[in-house]
């Protein structure tokens, strides 16, 4: 890696004594030589063991469970059902007032994805628990199935959770959060040429190597400690006190040693019903995933589909940008209707554009959720985008950088959201990856500046 | 049929911290009898070094060298609130909040070393190695070893200050979308150059050389490792990944790691990285948020550069050999 300290030199305070040093980290030979302890390290006695009986199926109606074998199988402490979790109705954002509540614990009435948790068993071993998952009998009635955005938005769609009504999160805004600057109609009518194209992606897993789980242990003063990987702590012991209507007193998370995150431990799932399970059986419970819940329980990156239609002038200008995106959420919400919302916020890119139409949507279909990823709302956005902007470039016959610099946003110029660019540094980077890279680039390119529009 | 080479270019922004802000991180500090100093955090540390960086804007912000410096975390009990480790907010949230609990703590050691040297506390200077002394007159010093022994057994005082960060929510406007989603930018510009095998639809990245412009970097050696990784897993994006490689059938899905496909050590392109810093104005000594962009910019990137090799597009990813090789069909057949 090298240092460019000859940009923005003027800005930068120099005279540091911590700041800038590339000291070793503490925490480095304990992770590299197998000594650090995560949460999975520790072990209790009497340690009782959770596993989940899975809906088989993409959609379906609940018509009976039946526990009673499950429960007389050697080593079983105790079986789980909805009606055992006192707030089974739950979603994570509703700590910052993004509701309603559309997901339960343990499913109750329906399954709405292939994988969706119905019954939880708890039992002295792993095996014995797993062995008695195997053993509840869920007779279902099999619903017709949304597995991709087109089909869910098609009018006559099956509706995938009733607690939205439709197949789509509903923003103060409507249907979709909108971004509107400018006039994109006028932009297209003034435009040399205008290009449609759409994208897609498929759905990512985190793959920390670290599995999403916890420990949760009973206290003598009634309150359950629990031992956990999560990326947030607070956002954990609140939903859990929710979800348990359970004072936060009684809640004690530890944890702050994960095994790598990329968003994949965000949303609160394992957490509740292990605590719930240590309160009923008055022991220690572990509840980890293994890693084939890991890859296909989890909640992944979102499956994406992103339509883009430029106006671009013969002369590099591009003079309208309007984008539909489109974000499958799976069969509840959990983040994602916070992702879709950031992908409006980020169109149409580090680009000065002055006419931007940005609607973004979150889309419900009988999928494992996705939710909170690197990148989150971003990511698969400027995959779109920066594809687009070499299908321009190449459209109007320019260099795909130097298109680039024509349009990239400097300090001062108004956002499309309506807020001016302050810090940019777009036209350094690319400078300097031009200079790296040996791209061919014309001189006057390397006299602009991301913080003063030349005369 | 023979391996064709290409070369593209992408250029993208990362906002830090939560969409929208309202993401709140606190964070105290306090010195032991003998001038070492505990932050006490409830925020989590995922492998990216959280802690490290913290231990050395806390020893900025004191004076002290970073090894006198504890972090203690993510205890429900003890840590105060952070939001979590997600959204590039670590640095940039939870590092202002240590560094304005650190200030607070701060101004406690100089009006106790001012007690101690009989002069006033906005006289004094700190070193970086753990003295603090009378600005312009090195030789009129005392030790933060001495001022904290002072501060606890004679002076009755507590060098310890709170430290809370917030960037105020936005509420987007419903019809136009008026809104503050962040307050700083991180940058990026990648050029990514392929080998592509036009019998087989393999892709071959030969080297990705990605300039990143983060902010100040607070430990070059944390940037580095996490801006190689993101650039890595921007490959293995592009490339390789997903968990259902025939979306939306929900059959092939990948259970483990070996049907669940990423790159192998001889999968990893040439990797340059080049670091820019242009301060951000509310950052911790002007940091941003490297941790999610670093792994954007190489996947358009190199899907620009398999067009510039062999003029297809591939517009869904990942681009695997199956879709390269469909579209090369389609191309032969209509040419």
């Amino acid at each position: 890696m090298e240092l460019r300290k000859s940009y923005f030199a003027d800005e930068r305070k120099e005279g540091l004594h911590e700041i800038g040093q590339g000291r070793a980290r503490v925490d480095a030979p304990g992770h590299v030589t197998g000594k650090t302890a995560y949460f999975a390290d520790r072990n209790f006695p009497g340690m009782l063991y959770l596993k989940m009986v899975r809906s088989p199926h993409h959609h379906a109606r609940i018509r009976s469970i039946d526990t009673s074998a499950a429960e007389k199988h050697p080593g079983v402490v105790r079986v789980l059902t909805a009606k055992d979790i006192p707030n089974n109705l739950y979603t994570i954002l509703i700590l910052i007032q993004v509701g309603p509540e559309d997901e339960h614990v343990l499913a109750e009435g329906k399954v709405r994805w292939k994988g969706e948790a119905v019954v939880a068993v708890v039992a002295e071993t792993e095996r014995a628990a797993q062995e008695a998952a195997d053993k509840v009998k869920v007779d279902y009635e099999v619903l017709p199935a949304v597995l991709d955005i087109e089909a869910a938005l098609k009018p006559d769609a099956p509706v995938v959770n009733e607690h939205h009504g439709q197949n789509y999160y509903m923003y103060d805004s409507g249907a979709c959060r909108k971004v509107r600057f400018g006039d994109v109609e006028k932009g297209f009518a003034e435009a040399d040429h205008v290009l449609e194209q759409t994208y897609w992606s498929s759905p990512i897993e985190q793959a920390p190597m670290e599995t999403t789980g916890c420990i949760a242990v009973p206290e003598s003063n009634d309150r359950f400690s629990c031992y956990t990987d999560t990326q947030a702590m607070f956002f954990t012991l609140d939903n859990t006190s929710i979800i348990l209507q359970m004072p936060g007193s009684q809640l004690h998370m530890v944890g702050g040693t994960v095994g790598g995150g990329f968003g994949g431990k965000v949303d609160v799932i394992v957490e509740p019903i292990a605590i719930l399970a240590a309160k009923l059986t008055g022991k220690p419970v572990s509840f980890i995933y293994s890693r084939q819940e890991e890859m296909q329980i989890s909640s992944p990156r979102a499956a994406e589909k992103i339509v883009i239609k430029d106006g671009v002038m013969q002369d590099g200008r591009i003079v309208a940008r309007q984008v539909w995106g489109y974000t499958d959420a799976g069969a509840y919400s959990r983040h994602s209707p916070y992702g879709a919302q950031k992908g409006a916020a980020h169109y149409p890119g580090p680009y000065t554009i002055p006419n931007v139409w940005a609607d973004t949507y979150c889309v419900y279909t009988n999928r494992t959720p996705s939710s909170a990823m690197r990148g989150f709302g971003v990511t698969i956005a400027d995959f779109a985008l920066e594809v687009q902007m070499d299908k321009l470039a190449r459209l109007i016959g320019m260099d795909p950088l130097e298109f680039r610099f024509i349009n990239a946003y400097r300090d001062g110029d108004m956002k499309a959201h309506r807020q001016p660019t302050e810090g940019a540094a777009l036209i350094e980077c690319m400078q300097e990856a031009a200079r790296a890279s040996d791209w061919p680039v014309d001189e006057k390119y390397f006299a602009l500046s991301s913080v003063r529009r030349e005369a | 049929m023979a391996i064709r080479h290409g070369r593209g270019v992408a250029a993208i922004n990362y906002p830090t911290g939560m969409n929208l802000g309202g993401d709140p991180t606190q964070a105290l500090v306090h010195s032991t009898p003998t001038g070492n100093f505990m932050v006490t955090l409830s925020s989590v540390d995922l492998g990216q070094g959280m802690k490290q960086v913290v231990s050395q804007i806390c020893a900025e912000t004191i004076g002290v060298p970073a090894d006198r410096v504890v972090v203690d975390t993510a205890d429900t009990d003890t840590g105060p609130h952070c939001m979590g480790a997600f959204a590039s907010r670590g640095t940039h949230r939870i590092g202002n909040a240590v560094m304005r609990a650190a200030e607070e703590a701060r101004q406690v050691m100089l009006e106790v070393a001012a007690e101690e040297l009989e002069v006033n506390a906005s006289d004094l200077e700190t070193d970086g190695e753990g003295n603090v002394h009378v600005k312009g007159a090195p030789q009129k010093s005392i030790s933060i070893f001495d001022v904290a022994l002072s501060a606890h057994f004679k002076r009755g005082r507590s060098i310890s200050g709170r430290g809370m960060f917030l960037v105020p929510r936005s509420f987007p406007e419903k019809e136009t979308g008026a809104m503050k989603p962040s307050t700083c930018y991180a940058h990026a510009c990648t050029v990514a150059e392929v080998d592509v095998d036009d019998e087989t639809g393999e892709v071959a990245v030969t080297s990705v050389r990605n300039v990143f412009e983060i902010g100040r970097a607070l430990n070059p050696k944390m940037v580095e490792q996490q801006l190689v990784g993101g650039s890595w897993m921007g490959i293995s994006h592009t490339l390789y990944e997903t968990t259902e490689p025939y979306y939306p059938n929900r059959d092939h899905a990948g259970t483990d790691f070996n049907e669940y496909l990423m790159p192998g050590p001889g999968d990893l392109a040439e990797t340059e990285i080049i670091v820019l810093e242009r301060p951000a104005a509310d950052g911790p000594y002007g940091a941003k948020g490297p941790g999610e962009m670093c792994a954007n910019p190489q996947i358009p990137a190199i899907a620009n550069a398999i067009f510039d090799a062999v003029g297809v597009r591939i517009d869904h990813l990942p681009i695997t050999p199956e879709r390269v090789l469909r579209a090369l069909k389609e191309q032969g057949s209509q040419a």
